[in-house]
C-alpha cells in the first residue's frame, strides 16, 4: 500500500496556482472593462483599458488552451 | 452461452452505465451554471453533451489505465465483467432517484471489484493500485477542488468589490459559461474513458483483443456517444441538489468553483488519477459557498452527500459481487441477472414518473431560494 503524496500534492500545488492565476486575470479584465465604461462616459480616451482587459482575458485562453494540448498531447 | 453472444450482452451493458454516467453527471457541468441563470436547462444540457462528445475523443490515456490496471485480466471472464457492470448501474439508478450526485466511477470500481473478488478470488484486485488510484484521490479531490475554490471565490469577491454591477453580471456569466464548458470537456475526457476501458477488457478477457491494446475506434465511439445522449437527457434530481441544495450560488461563485473542479480534474487526468468528477464538482461548490460566506452551506445535505459517497463503493460492490457470482455459473446466470438488473431499472423508473423532477422545477425552485435568500439577507 503506498500512496503517491507527492502527485496529490502537484495536483493542488498546479490547480491552486493556475485557478488563483486565472481568477485573478479574469477578475483584473473586469476592473479594466469597468475603467473602460467610466471612461467612455466622461469622453475620455479607453485605450488603455481596452488594451488591458483584451490582454488578460487573452491570456485566460491562452492558459486554458494549454492546458487542454497538454491532455491531448499527454 | 456462445462467447461472443455473452461479449455482445456487456458491451451493451457497458454502454448503458454509459448512458446513466451521463445523466448522473450533467449536474456536475451544469447545475452552477443552470442555478444562477447563465444557461438555459435545455441549453445546458445541450452545449454540455456536444463537449463531452468532443471530450471523450481528445484522449485515450484514462481508458488504457482502467482496462490494466485495478483488476488482472487474466483471471475474470466477460460475466463477471457483466456482473460488476450491473451492479454499478443499479447504484447509479438508486442514487439518481434519491437525487444524490455519487459518483458514477466509483460506481463502477465498486462493482467490477466486488465482482472480480467474488468469482476469481481477491488475489484477481489489484489492492495497493485500488488504494493509490482510487481511494486516496477519492478523499483529497474533493479537498483540494474546495480549498482552491474557496481561495478563488474569496479573490474573486475582493477583486471584483469595486468593478461596476453591470460588467460583472454580465462578465462573469460569460466566464461561467466558459468554465462549464471546460467542465464538460474534461468530463468527457475522463468519464467516457472509464467505459472505453471496460468494453477494452471484456474484449481482452474474450480474447478478441490483445492484452495491453488501445480502444478500436468503434469503442471510442459508441462510448462517446452514449455519455452525450445520457448527458442530453439531463439529471434533473441531481441537478436540483447541486444547484440549490449545498449553498445558494451566485455567478462569480460558480465561475470560481467550476473554474476549480474542471482544473482539478485535469491536472490529476495528467498524472493518472481516475478520479471521481462528481466528488470534485460537489468540493468546488461547497468551497465556493464558504468562500463567499460562512454559514451560507447547508451542511445537513453535504453530510448525507458524504454518506453517499462513503457508500458507493461497497454497496456496488455487493451488487456486483452477487451478480458476478451468478453470472458466472452460465447461460441461465447472465440471464436471471439480466432479468433482474432490468426489473430493478424499470421499477426505479416506475417509481420516479410518481414524482417527477423537470427543469421548470428546478428552475422555479432556484428563483424561490433566491427570493427567499435576498429576504433573509
Amino acid at each position: 500500500m503506498k500512496v503517491d503524496w507527492a502527485a496529490l500534492g502537484a495536483v493542488f500545488g498546479v490547480s491552486l496556482a493556475v485557478v488563483l492565476g486565472l481568477v485573478l486575470l479574469f477578475s483584473v479584465a473586469l476592473r479594466a472593462l469597468s475603467a473602460r465604461e467610466a471612461e467612455r462616459e466622461r469622453g475620455g480616451s479607453a485605450v488603455l483599458p481596452t488594451a488591458a482587459a483584451a490582454v488578460c482575458l487573452l491570456a485566460c485562453v491562452t492558459v486554458v488552451l494549454h492546458g487542454i494540448y497538454l491532455i491531448v498531447a499527454g | 452461452m456462445d462467447a461472443s453472444l455473452l461479449v455482445i450482452i456487456v458491451v451493451v451493458t457497458a454502454l448503458v452505465f454509459d448512458f446513466t454516467n451521463g445523466f448522473h453527471d450533467t449536474a456536475n457541468s451544469m447545475a452552477t451554471s443552470i442555478a444562477t441563470g447563465a444557461l438555459r436547462p435545455r441549453t445546458a444540457v445541450a452545449f454540455s453533451a456536444v463537449l463531452n462528445l468532443v471530450g471523450a475523443l481528445l484522449s485515450v490515456e484514462v481508458a488504457k489505465t482502467i482496462s490494466g490496471g485495478i483488476v488482472d485480466d487474466a483471471l475474470i471472464t466477460p460475466a463477471v465483467v457483466f456482473g460488476g457492470l450491473v451492479g454499478a448501474i443499479t447504484w447509479n439508478l438508486v442514487t439518481w432517484y434519491a437525487g444524490l450526485p455519487s459518483s458514477s466511477s466509483h460506481a463502477l470500481f465498486g462493482g467490477l471489484i466486488g465482482a472480480t473478488w467474488i468469482a476469481s478470488g481477491a488475489g484477481a484486485v489489484h489492492f495497493d493500485e485500488v488504494v493509490d488510484k482510487v481511494v486516496a484521490p477519492a478523499i483529497a479531490a474533493p479537498l483540494v477542488a474546495g480549498i482552491v475554490a474557496l481561495l478563488a471565490t474569496y479573490l474573486t469577491y475582493r477583486m471584483t468589490e469595486r468593478a461596476r454591477k453591470s460588467v460583472n453580471d454580465k462578465g462573469f456569466k460569460a466566464g461561467q459559461i466558459a468554465s462549464a464548458a471546460l467542465m464538460s470537456l474534461a468530463h468527457g475526457t475522463n468519464d467516457a474513458q472509464k467505459t472505453m476501458g471496460i468494453i477494452t477488457l471484456t474484449l481482452i478477457t474474450a480474447g478478441t483483443l490483445a492484452p495491453g491494446a488501445e480502444p478500436p475506434l468503434w469503442v471510442i465511439l459508441s462510448a462517446a456517444i452514449a455519455i452525450a445522449l445520457g448527458t442530453y437527457l439531463g439529471g434533473w434530481r441531481i441537478t436540483r441538489t447541486l444547484g440549490t441544495g449545498l449553498t445558494t450560488i451566485e455567478a462569480p461563485q460558480g465561475f470560481a468553483a467550476q473554474t476549480s473542479a474542471a482544473t482539478v480534474i485535469m491536472a490529476s487526468s495528467h498524472l493518472g488519477f481516475a478520479l471521481s468528477t462528481t466528488h470534485v464538482a460537489s468540493g468546488g461548490i461547497l468551497g465556493s459557498g464558504l468562500g463567499r460566506r460562512r454559514d451560507a452551506v447547508r451542511w445537513g445535505v453535504a453530510g448525507r452527500m458524504a454518506v453517499a459517497w462513503l457508500l458507493t463503493l461497497p454497496a456496488a460492490g455487493i451488487v456486483g459481487a452477487l451478480a458476478g457470482k451468478v453470472a458466472s455459473l452460465g447461460t441461465a446466470g447472465v440471464v436471471v441477472v439480466a432479468v433482474v438488473g432490468a426489473g430493478v431499472a424499470l421499477g426505479i423508473w416506475l417509481l420516479s414518473r410518481r414524482e417527477p423532477v423537470r427543469p421548470e422545477h428546478v428552475v422555479d425552485e432556484i428563483a424561490a431560494r433566491a427570493e427567499a435568500h435576498k429576504v433573509a439577507a
